[in-house]
Parts: C-alpha cells; structure tokens; sequence
C-alpha cells in the first residue's frame, strides 16, 4: 500500500482545560455563539414583502408543489444579525495578513467592488442582444488585450471559470492540437512532483496519463530527468513557474525548447504569475498555454472559497484551438464569436466549456485593478512581493529550517520545514499556534516534496510593520515548537472553535441538517 | 515610483530590507530569470497607476454602454433570470469577514464561512429534494456536466441521452467534455410543441444507458411530471439526472427529487446572485445518500470541537484533487463561495413562505403575459403549461424582432434564433420570461411593441 | 496457517487455497485514524500487485495492492459501518478481502512475520 507522506495527520480533540467561568448563553463577550437558521427560523416568517395581489390561477399542469420544502425565514434583522455573527468567526484578510502560500492572499481594492456592481454590469443579461452590451464586450476586450500584452501570448480565452478550469482549458486545447496534427496517440503528460494537485487531476479527466518528473535538492525541476522522458509518447509538461516551492524555474526556456523539438507542447500554471507581472513574460520562455488567477495576481476576492475566474493565454501555435465563445472588435464595435458565427478562423476551435461568457464580474474588478496599478504599478507589485517573501525567509531561515534557502533568492513565497521541532511536534501545532497569535497560518504540508512544509506567502499589500510582527510571532511559535512546548498541542485556545474532530466528520458525515427532535 | 494607494512600502523600507536580505537591489532577487526573458521597458500602451476617480470614470463610461435590464421593460430568461435581490444580501456578502477569507482549510477561524456552508447545503437539498447537497460548483453548465461523469463512475456505463429540452449550452459543454471522456451522448433538437420529449427519452433507455439528462423546466418554459422517466431509468439502471435553471420555479412545483430523480443540478443564479452578465454564478448539486463518495466538489460537515462544541468542518476531501490527485472524482479546485453566500441569504430572507409567494407572482405575472401576448395577431403560445417563462411562435423570424424591439427599448426575450442558429425550424421561436420585476405596464408595453413590429 | 507481508504493508494469511488481506499495524500506525474503506466485490479477478483496495485517513487515500493473484470471494462489508476496526484490530477484525490464490508460488517472494519486523525496523 502507499503510505501517507506529508506528515499530515487529522487533528484529534484534546480536552481544554477550562479555565475561565461559563456563561449563561455560551457567548464570550464579542465571540457570540449562533445557531443556524434551522434552529430560530420557521417557515411563516419572511424578511421579504411582496405586493399584495391575486397569485391564484395555475398553468402548472398536475406539478404544483403540495408538500412543504423545510425553509425556515428570518425578519431582515433577524438575518443581518445571524450573517453578521457568523462573519465574525472568520479570519480574513481585512483582519490581518493572510500568509497561505500559493493562495495569493492580498488586499482586495473596494474600488473593484465598487465597479463591478455598476448597473450596466451588474444588470445586464448574458444573451441580451449584443447591440445593447457593447460596453460589457468592451470590458472583456480591453481585459484580453492587457493579459496578452502583459503575458506576451498572442490570445486568450475568457471563459474559464478558475483556476483549475483553466487548466482543463489548456490541457483540452493541447489535446485538440495533437489530434489535429494526428498525434492523438502521444498520451503521457509530464508533471513535477511538486505541482499543485490539480495539474494531474486534469490530465487525467482529458485521458492523459500522468508522469511525476522529480525535483533537485535546490528545489527545482530535474531538467535532465525531463529531457531524458521526452519522447513520441509525451503530449506535453504541465510546469508551475515561479514553482511551488518559491523558486524561479531557470531553465524553462531550455525545457520548452526541448518540449517543442520533442512535438510536445508547454503547459505553465500561472497560479503564481503575481511574481513575475510586469517583469517577466511567460510567452518569452517559451510557454504555449498558462492560466492566469484573476483572483490571486489581479485581486479580486477569494469569498471563502470562490468564485475564482481563470482565463487561459495561448501561443500562436495553440490560439486555433481555444474555445468559444470570445468577443472580438469589428469595425464598428465588438462581437461575440459563438458556435453560430464561428467562420473559417474557429474551424479548430475544442467548443464550449461554460453556458455564457465567463466570470464578467471578475473581468470589471480585474480590469480595474490593472487600470489602478499601471505599468508601474504592476511591475511594483511583483517587486514588492518578491521582497517581502524574501525578507521573510532572511529573517527566519536561522530560526526555522529552510530547505531552500540556499539555492537563491526565492520569488513570491517562502518555504521552511518541520525539520528540527521537538519529537512529536509538527507543522500543524505551529500553524495552530499562529492562529493564537492572530494570524491566518500559512499553507500547511504543501508542496510535498518537503517534508511538514509551510509555504509562507506574504504578498505586497503587507507594510513592513505587519511583516515584523508576523516574524516575530512566527520565531517564537517555533522556538517552543522546538523546545516541545505542550500548550502547542492543544492550540488554537483563543479562537471560535478549538481543534475540530475531522475524524468523526468523515466517518459518519452529517452534510446536512436534520432535526434531532423529530 | 511615487507613493501608490495600494502598496504600503516606503522606498526607507525597501532599502532596510534588502539590507537585512543582504541584496544590492531589488533586480538580485530576480538572479534567476535569464537575462533573455527580462522585460526591461515599460508594459506596451498600458499608461502610469491611476486615481480611483480617473478608473472611475473610465469603467463608468464603459457601463453607460450598456442597456441595463432594470431600465427597460425586461423578459430575457433561458438559464438567468432577473429577480429583486433584497438590499441586506450585498451588504452582507460585502462584509470583508466573508468577501476576503480564503476556502475554509482552518476551520477553527473559518467557522462563519463552514456554518453558512451547512446551511446552504440544507437548503440546497431541501429545495431540490435530494438527500444531500454539495457547498456548490462553479454554475449550473459545468454541475450539469459534472453530473454525466459522476453517473458514469456510479453505473459504469458511458451513454447519457440528453433531453431536447435542455439548455443548448449545457448540450455544448457536454460534447465539448465528451470527446476527452470517451462517454457518448445522444442529444437532440426541441420542437416548436407543448409536448417536451419525456416519452421519447423513455422509449431510447436502454441497457447501456448512463443515464438520462432533463431539464425541468426546459429550456422552451415547459414542464412535466418526471416520475415515469425516472422508473424507466431505473428498471435499466440508469440514474436520472435533473437540470433546474430557474430554482424559484421550486417554490411552485414538485421538487425533481421528490419525482425520484437521482442526482439534481441547477444554476443558482436567480437567488441572491443577479445577472451580471453571465457570471459569476452558482452551480447547485444534490444527490441521494448513496452516491456521495462519487459526487464532485466540496462538502461541509458537522462535528464537534475539543471541547466538545458543535462546530463544522470541510470534509471527504479525499474525493478530490489535492489529495487524490489523478484518481480525483474531478479537478475542480473552489466553489462558488460568495454566491452560494447570496444565496443562502436570500433564500434565509424569503423563508419558505416567501420563496412561495414570489413562486406564485413568477407564475401569475407570467399568465398574464401570456394571455396577453397571445393576443397579438400573428402570435401564437406554444405551450400553456409553464412556470415563469413560455415560448411564443411569431410566424416569423424572431430574432430579427428582438433586435427591433431592442432599439426602441424593450428587451424582449430570448429568440430561439441565438440558441439554435441554422435551425430553421425554431427560427420563429421567442422564450419570454416574466419574473416579479415584470410589471403589468411592462406587459402592455411588449405586447403593444409587439404589435407594431409585426403589423 | 501462515502469514505474510509485503513491502507496501499488506498482510495475508494463506488457509489452503484462500488467503485473508489486512493492512499491517506499522501501517495503521503510519495512516492515523481512518475513515472509510472501499473493499473490492466479490468476484474481482485480481493479479498482484493490482489496486484492490482503497483505505482513507481524513487527509489521505491509499490504495491497497494485492498480495497475490486471484478472484475475491468475500470483502469485509463490516468496514463499512466500522472503519476504525482497521486502527483498532488491523490484523484480525480489520481484514479487508478474501482472496483464492491462482498461483500459491507467488507467497515465496513476501517476507514473513520477522523478515517484515526487520524491515519496518528500518524504515
């Protein structure tokens, strides 16, 4: 059997001690305890009033719902104070810094919000007659124009729905090359180890079968390794640059043109593209298809948990095989190029992936964000994030281990280990105790090439002062980490909720509410 | 650079840091890029940072550019729909505890986000009548061809029969899906009748059926009892996929699950989401008990802390891709947190008594509209049972008619023209839907154009 | 009747031509507390090494590998309703398939209950 091997174990409850009175409700002043909706709701009450008028008449044919659904309501102060209550048991980043690796955790401008809630964005009909959305089509066209430009690609698709679905939209449109080259039969694609999960789970759903290429000790991809499977069987690689250890991938440029000798093409996840924007363009190393997150480089909220937009740029030797639909300027305004008007150009085109367009209320606050920053501003923010994770990883390499922090300057995040904590400790108790301190923790047991790894990135929206202070807390977590401090075990003490059972959640998963009395 | 509003390092804070890296300059840390693929210039045409006040005006006059569907007399349905979203439900989703947290991997800081997951799965699968329900997918095209692939790991079989009467994009992205999955769908174009082709599914189940995809109601407006359909997917072990585009619909009629679908989707957009052009929205997915550990996506569930409290967690997370990798049930890597937030709240607002009574306005306006439109000379109602949306036969073109109509500010529906291009048979086609932002003055207003323009 | 184990951490008990898989205690130890287990149908023809299983922690899903070749004849269903059974007994209670062995020759290349202490010793 395969064993576990990032060292991730679930968290398992230990009792608190409790050591301060209980209360009467179960609140601890601001920390105020809710009960969902099922528990105070019933299904008569409404925080929505609706014109008086006759409903009666039905055309429903035999269909009219007789049973009741289950929906309890609330007044509307009712539910502004429940949602509220619950918002403030979240951690977020208008609280404090947000150091989860990979996950690109920056300051979300309110000017975006702002802009994407425009009416003439916000209330506009995905197949309204395009005459009467030129504005909207403008936005997405002006939007393309800029993650070309900035990439140094020659097209893009919109439509992607994150990041991951961007990936299936690279990966399908490699695949639709292949086949028309009548090459279908080349089936294996080339992934680090370190990759992001979602790399391999795509190859996988476009039939590909997956190969793992390993990492050097410094962290990087094994170029030799690479070149040496290269073959007529290989389709392509899928390669994170700035990878997910933090470190540039050097060689990319001689990995693609090796790539492309060999009749593959390059897949680049851009999930980290925030380090290089405005100072390095992927097309110059070589890359055929990248997504981009605009949810992580351009900044538009990540919700807790989505939605993410993943618009994916393309070579020119690609570019006849992105999906549909996408819009294009035409002399006397924009169009949209669906299955209908598809002519000759779309011929090759691998078809639809979503119903409509994409995710247009992230195109407004993207666009924004880059008419905000600039050509000086952008290149600022890559060079800002790059410095900070850097002086994270100088002011803690002696305190923490740093497995890389030799082989370079890293780029936008910084990776340390477990190595080092005292017997029994791990990752996790550190993560904990962050949160003690105030602190979202940082990606924990990710990329699995290290061991216990914390991948810390602290983006460029964190002023100098909030970095010391995450610095600080960090070093001294991890001296009693080290010196097997036991109150680690038992962290978070401070926080909503201590350790949850995850184990119990999976072994017998309640997914939805039912009531107990009945 | 000169200050900029958005990034807080001074040029003495960059000095003292690099100094603490023991950098010469900013440019050392980016040792690692070969000199060839340094972009040394300025970024081509893309000017200096800005002022809030100069993007301002800049994207504003770009949205002026658009006909804004509260503005006009508005029936455009077919897989989004306009309804009155309560003013609470943005400010809520606004709160920066919610807009800017990351998916929930900490769960003791992100119970706000877990709880309002287990809610919104309950409600979710109240709605659809499903056993369980997922915390949400990216929208209802993409759940719906989620769904294909879950029916195919669940039966072990790969031919899924895709009704006529669901929506031509999701037709599209399950052929675009189904070439890289090997799975093969029998899909098939609607007629311009009150019938939908529920007998004609049935007759086409066979043994190596997946399953069957139906969308309810489809994309014409009609409706029909799924109860036969789902018997005759199960005497051949099929499972019987429901699509639902318009959710309010539910507050009106039998849910598909209590109809024994097995797996239901749907677009949540019309909850608290809005239009928005087409996205983001809010894939809905329910299914029963039994075929959980085949569903894609997340789930949230419940559990208790160390200290004994009720409190929620992300869980069988080994369904997917950061853990299973290759072998995941699917690559999707979010959801559709913020929406499905909307939703939620808008769906805590109404309550079950008014999510009916807006049910029952969407169907009374839309009776009304019909009786009405239906008296257009040259007009006829194709189908008279229907929730909040119908089709009209124009006995001419449509889609010429809709641009008319456009121009002199009436958005009119959706011509069947757009969806079905080079189907002549549709050609004369218009889906109206008619929600509770219709008014009867916009009625008279559509039918009055409409009368003029086919006169 | 005699046990044996495999460098991937299975274990099977051979009793004439039908042998009972587990994963191995090390093993259990290794994954944390499981959650779920997927045992294969009876009738699943499998040749060694094949996945046969799969065995989940909360954050991990492991495939078990078939010791040996053969059809199943019977997967532990109690799993299903007692995952912990393989924490708490993995080498007993916690078995997960029964197997008839094609080719008995195949137990010869796994270690046997001191050769396998040996080798977890050093891992």
């Amino acid at each position: 059997m395969t064993i576990n091997q990032s060292g991730w174990k679930p968290t398992s409850p230990e009792a608190n001690e409790a050591s301060v009175p209980a209360t009467f409700t179960g609140n601890r002043a601001l920390m105020l305890e809710e009960k969902l909706i099922f528990e105070i709701g019933d299904s008569e009450t409404t925080g929505v009033d609706f014109a008086e008028g006759d409903v009666a008449g039905s055309r429903l044919g035999d269909l009219s719902r007789k049973d009741p659904i289950g929906l309890p309501g609330l007044s509307e102060p009712e539910t502004v104070r429940h949602y509220t209550r619950l918002s403030r048991q979240n951690y977020a980043i208008d609280l404090g810094l947000f150091p989860l690796g990979s996950c690109t955790m920056k300051h979300n401008p309110r000017l975006n919000e702002k802009m994407a809630r425009l009416p003439g964005f916000s209330d506009v009909h995905p197949l309204a007659p395009v005459d009467t959305v030129q504005g909207a089509l403008e936005v997405i066209h002006q939007l393309a124009h800029w993650l070309v430009t900035l990439t140094g690609m020659t097209s893009v698709a919109m439509s992607p729905k994150a990041g991951a679905h961007g990936e299936l939209c690279g990966i399908l449109a490699i695949k639709a090359a292949l086949e028309k080259r009548g090459e279908g039969h080349r089936k294996v694609i080339l992934v680090p180890e370190s990759a992001h999960g979602t790399n391999p789970a795509t190859a996988a759903f476009a039939g590909f079968s997956v190969e793992d290429i390993p990492a050097t000790a410094d962290g990087r991809v094994d170029t030799d390794a690479l070149k040496a499977r290269l073959g007529p069987d290989v389709a392509g690689v899928m390669i994170t640059n700035p990878n997910t250890c933090g470190l540039f991938e050097r060689d990319l440029k001689d990995i693609s043109d090796a790539v492309h000798a060999a009749g593959g093409y390059v897949y680049c996840d851009g999930a980290n593209f925030n380090a290089i924007v405005g100072r390095v363009r992927p097309g110059d190393l070589g890359v055929d298809a990248m997504h981009i997150n605009l949810h992580k480089t351009f900044s538009t909220p990540h919700g807790g948990g989505g939605p993410g937009s993943g618009p994916v740029v393309f070579s020119e030797a690609l570019t006849p095989f992105a999906p549909l639909p996408f819009v294009e300027k035409t002399g006397e305004g924009f169009r949209l190029v669906e299955e209908e008007n598809a002519d000759d150009h779309h011929a090759d085109s691998f078809g639809r992936m979503v119903a409509f367009h994409g995710q247009m209320g992230m195109f407004t606050r993207a666009l924004t964000y880059i008419l905000s920053h600039g050509a000086d501003g952008l290149r600022q923010v890559a060079e800002d994030a790059v410095l900070n994770a850097n002086y994270v990883l100088r002011s803690l390499e002696n305190t923490l281990d740093a497995p890389f922090a030799k082989s370079g300057p890293c780029m936008h995040e910084a990776i340390f280990s477990d190595e080092g904590l005292a017997e029994g400790f791990s990752t996790i108790d550190v993560a904990k105790a962050l949160i003690d301190e105030g602190f979202h923790p940082m990606t924990m047991y990710f990329p699995l090439v290290v061991h216990g790894a914390m991948l810390v990135e602290p983006t460029e929206t964190e002023s100098k002062a909030a970095l010391d202070q995450f610095i600080g807390a960090l070093a001294s977590v991890a001296e009693r980490a080290k010196a097997g401090d036991p109150s680690l075990k038992t962290a978070p003490h401070f926080a909503p909720r201590a350790r949850l059972d995850e184990t119990l959640a999976a072994r017998k998963p309640v997914l939805v509410w039912k009531d107990k009395a009945a | 650079m000169e200050r900029m509003r958005y990034l807080p390092l001074t040029s003495s804070d960059r000095a003292e840091m690099l100094s603490v890296i023991g950098a010469g300059s900013v440019d050392d840390l980016f040792v690692d890029v070969p000199e060839s693929a340094r972009l040394s210039g300025p970024i081509e045409g893309l000017p200096n940072h800005a002022s809030e006040l100069a993007v301002e005006r800049h994207m504003t006059a770009l949205a002026r550019k658009n006909m804004v569907a509260g503005d006009v007399p508005f029936f455009l349905g077919c897989g989004a729909y306009r309804h009155h979203v309560p003013a609470s439900v943005d400010h809520l989703i606004q709160r920066g505890e919610f807009l800017t947290a990351y998916t929930p991997y900490q769960p003791e800081i992100a119970q706000g986000t877990l709880q309002m997951l287990f809610e919104f799965q309950t409600q979710v699968a109240r709605l659809l009548g499903t056993d369980v329900a997922n915390a949400s997918m990216y929208d209802g095209s993409t759940a719906c061809w989620e769904a294909i692939g879950m029916a195919r790991r669940i039966t072990k079989k790969s031919k899924a029969i895709l009704s006529s009467g669901l929506h031509p994009h999701y037709v599209s992205v399950a052929k675009t899906m189904a070439k890289y999955t090997g799975d093969t769908l029998e899909t098939g174009t609607p007629v311009l009748t009150a019938e939908t082709d529920i007998d004609q599914m049935i007759a086409a189940i066979d043994a190596d059926t997946s399953c069957v995809v139906v969308q309810y109601p489809d994309i014409l407006g009609r409706i029909a009892d799924l109860t036969p359909l789902a018997e005759a997917c199960h005497a051949k072990k099929a499972l019987l996929i429901a699509v639902v585009t318009e959710p309010v619909a539910l507050g009106a009629v039998r849910s598909p699950g209590e109809m024994d679908a097995d797996i239901v989707v749907g677009e949540g957009q019309s909850l608290g989401v809005g239009l928005q052009f087409g996205g983001p929205y809010v894939g809905l997915m329910g299914c029963k008990d039994k075929y959980i550990r085949q569903m894609p996506g997340r789930f949230c569930g419940e559990t208790v802390d160390a200290d004994g409290k009720r409190g929620f967690v992300l869980t069988l997370s080994t369904r997917e891709q950061h853990i299973r990798r290759e072998k995941a049930t699917s690559n999707i890597c979010t959801n559709s947190g913020l929406c499905a937030l909307a939703f939620s709240i808008h769906m805590t607002l109404l309550g079950e008594a008014g999510l009916r009574r807006m049910a029952g306005i969407n169907h009374a306006n839309a009776c009304r509209a019909a009786d009405r439109l239906a008296k257009v000379p040259g007009v006829k109602l194709v189908n008279d049972v229907f929730f909040n949306e119908f089709t009209l036969d124009l006995g001419r073109e449509a889609r010429p008619v809709v641009r008319t109509l456009a121009e002199r500010g009436v958005l009119a529906g959706v011509s069947l023209g757009r969806l079905y291009p080079g189907e002549d048979a549709l050609a004369n086609g218009l889906v109206v839907a008619v929600t509770e932002t219709v008014t009867a003055e916009d009625i008279e207003t559509l039918a009055k154009a409409l009368e003029e323009v086919l006169a | 009747m005699s046990r044996y184990f495999t460098e991937d951490h299975e274990w099977i008990d051979v009793d004439g031509d039908v042998g009972t898989v587990g994963i191995s205690d090390y093993a259990q130890g290794a994954l944390g507390d499981i959650v779920f287990v997927d045992v294969p149908e009876e009738g699943r023809e499998l040749s060694k090494g094949d996945e046969a299983a799969v065995v989940e922690s909360v954050k991990a899903a492991s495939d078990v590998y078939a010791p040996v070749s053969g059809t199943v004849v019977e997967g532990n269903a109690q799993l299903a309703d007692e995952p912990a059974l393989v924490n708490s007994d993995p080498e007993g209670e916690g078995w997960f398939f029964k197997i008839t062995l094609s080719d008995a020759s195949e137990l010869d290349a796994l270690m046997d209950e001191a050769a396998y202490a040996a080798f977890v010793a050093k891992l």
